[in-house]
């Protein structure tokens, strides 16, 4: 088994412009989506706004996020599967409405 | 020189291997390997060890065996010198891999392969190099050569491609159930555009072009030999078939253009096209797809006594399900030809610029030439000079801008 953290990259816009409604049904699409991968997930979270990101290159501090983008990492799964074609089913299977969402493998040392 | 040369027999055994089983080498070999680098590697010094040997004992009954037993045991051996049989990629390794085979029970892994080099998650030009190297055992500098970029570009190319299936663990599997469909897809997609290459790169090496139609050929036969039952292989096989039996009157003697409706159909491959319209009926029983759609279009072209006697009622029937089928430009413009040929360029003229009203041809750049035509047919020859001008400006090689600019000195337009 190997291991892919799958990035959640969205325009924040679009929750930060949703209505109560809109947010509880992404939130329950998670439910949903966590369910259905059940064991195959090992981690994950949602992550606070970029707005509230601190970027540290040698000692410079940055008011911000690394590198600016329209659609920005809002959260990630660690998840577990047996090669790639099954961790794109189940990483295809995370919602993501205003944007997508990026599979990396986790390096195996 | 006089009487049989071992070490020349032997070259010629050698040479044959290459050409013709160099991918059921390297695919059996991969799976004891457990990577593609070290798998390359080992089918690489067994063709050289090949030589060798067989100069001194012989050329073996089964050739294709004998490489593959020799490069799998120096696969063994590699995993055994550096202490790891656990390989890099324990996907690729079956549980078995470490013992002897026998020569006949060798798995065939061509299609393994074939998915692989041709997964999804590599980009297209990658999937192709990748293909191209160790499917059909190209080099990197003849991939390069043919693709017009330089040999460390291709060459970061298929290095970065091997990577990223190691260390993201694309499957050596033939995907099954409904994934295989589109999957199949991909895979008849970088054979098309190999044999496209071949025949349309503007510049390049000749000899590097013809090489690549005749690997695309080889690799739809050879699909088709491991997916017997696919309808859509045995179509791009047609597809193939059907269009390299014209190549020869696609340019004339000076190397211009020579549009369908004036190529000497006399000297069109008679036996590839045959071979192609068989093929073709029988993939056309089944659904067709894209491909299939494609050759039935191009059969008709080549059975054809001229392109006036061409079935054309039927040719836009199928481009009508090929629209469907594989919704694009190139298809829509297509299919504008034949309407004219069926209901005349007024009624052709009025689709084409519908479409463009409809934002579906932006950027193609064959509309201008495809409107210059059927304004011409129409006799309004001003407005044809200027999309011949705008094509002229838009054409990717000198054979065309040749054909292009002639075309618009033959209008009747006052300057």
């Amino acid at each position: 088994m190997a291991k892919y953290l799958v990035l959640l990259y969205e325009d924040e816009a679009g929750y930060a412009n949703a209505t109560p409604e809109l947010r509880q049904e992404v939130l329950e699409a998670h439910g949903r989506f966590q369910q259905q991968a059940g064991a195959a997930i090992l981690g994950g979270a949602a992550l606070e706004p970029v707005s509230t990101a601190t970027s540290i290159r040698g000692d410079v501090l940055t008011d911000g996020p690394f590198v600016e983008t329209k659609e920005n990492i809002g959260g990630y799964y660690l998840i577990e599967a047996e090669d790639l074609d099954q961790a794109i089913k189940i990483a295809g299977m995370v919602p993501a409405r205003f944007g997508g969402v990026e599979v990396r493998p986790v390096w195996n040392m | 020189m006089t009487g049989f040369d071992p070490r020349e027999a032997a070259a010629g055994a050698v040479d044959a291997a290459h050409r013709r089983e160099w991918a059921f080498v390297l695919a059996a070999t991969a799976r004891v390997a457990g990577d593609l680098d070290l798998a390359e590697e080992c089918v690489q010094e067994a063709y050289l060890a090949a030589l060798d040997i067989w100069t001194r004992q012989g050329v073996p009954r089964n050739p294709a065996a004998w490489l593959t037993t020799t490069a799998r045991r120096r696969a063994v051996d590699a995993h055994r010198r550096a202490g790891v049989l656990r390989a890099k990629l324990p996907l690729l390794v079956e549980p078995d891999a470490g013992e002897p085979v026998e020569p006949d029970a060798i798995p065939d892994d061509r299609l393994r392969l074939v998915f692989t080099c041709c997964h999804p998650a590599l980009a297209l030009d990658a999937q192709v190099a990748l293909t191209l190297r160790l499917v059909c055992g190209l080099t990197t500098p003849e991939i390069a050569g043919a693709f017009l970029v330089s040999e460390s570009t291709m060459a970061a190319r298929v290095t970065r491609a091997k990577k990223k299936i190691a260390a993201a663990r694309i499957p050596y599997r033939v995907p099954a159930g409904a994934d295989l469909a589109d999957r199949l897809h991909a895979v008849l997609v970088v054979v098309h555009l190999v044999f496209t290459t071949g025949h349309t790169a503007p510049v390049g090496d000749e000899l590097v072009r013809a090489d690549l139609v005749e690997r695309a050929i080889r690799l739809a036969r050879m699909l088709l030999a491991l997916m017997p039952d696919e309808p859509e292989v045995r179509g791009l096989l047609a597809l193939l078939l059907l269009t390299d039996a014209r190549r020869d009157t696609w340019t004339d003697n000076v190397g211009r253009v020579v549009l369908l409706a004036d190529q000497d159909r006399r000297r069109w491959d008679r036996a590839a096209i045959d071979e192609g319209v068989t093929l073709v009926l029988a993939a056309m029983r089944h659904r067709p797809g894209r491909f299939t759609l494609q050759a039935a279009i191009a059969a008709l072209h080549a059975e054809a006594p001229s392109y006036a006697e061409t079935d054309w009622p039927q040719v836009l029937r199928l481009y009508d399900l090929l629209a469907v089928a594989w919704p694009s430009a190139v298809v829509e413009l297509n299919r504008a030809v034949a309407l004219a040929m069926v209901a005349g360029p007024d009624t052709a003229l009025a689709r084409v610029d519908e479409l463009v009203a409809q934002g579906r041809l932006a950027g193609y750049r064959y509309l201008p030439a495809t409107r210059a035509d059927l304004l011409r047919r129409l006799g309004r020859h001003a407005e044809a000079a200027t999309e011949y001008r705008a094509a002229i400006t838009l054409c990717a090689n000198e054979a065309e801008r040749e054909f292009l600019t002639a075309r618009l000195a033959e209008l009747d337009v006052a300057r």
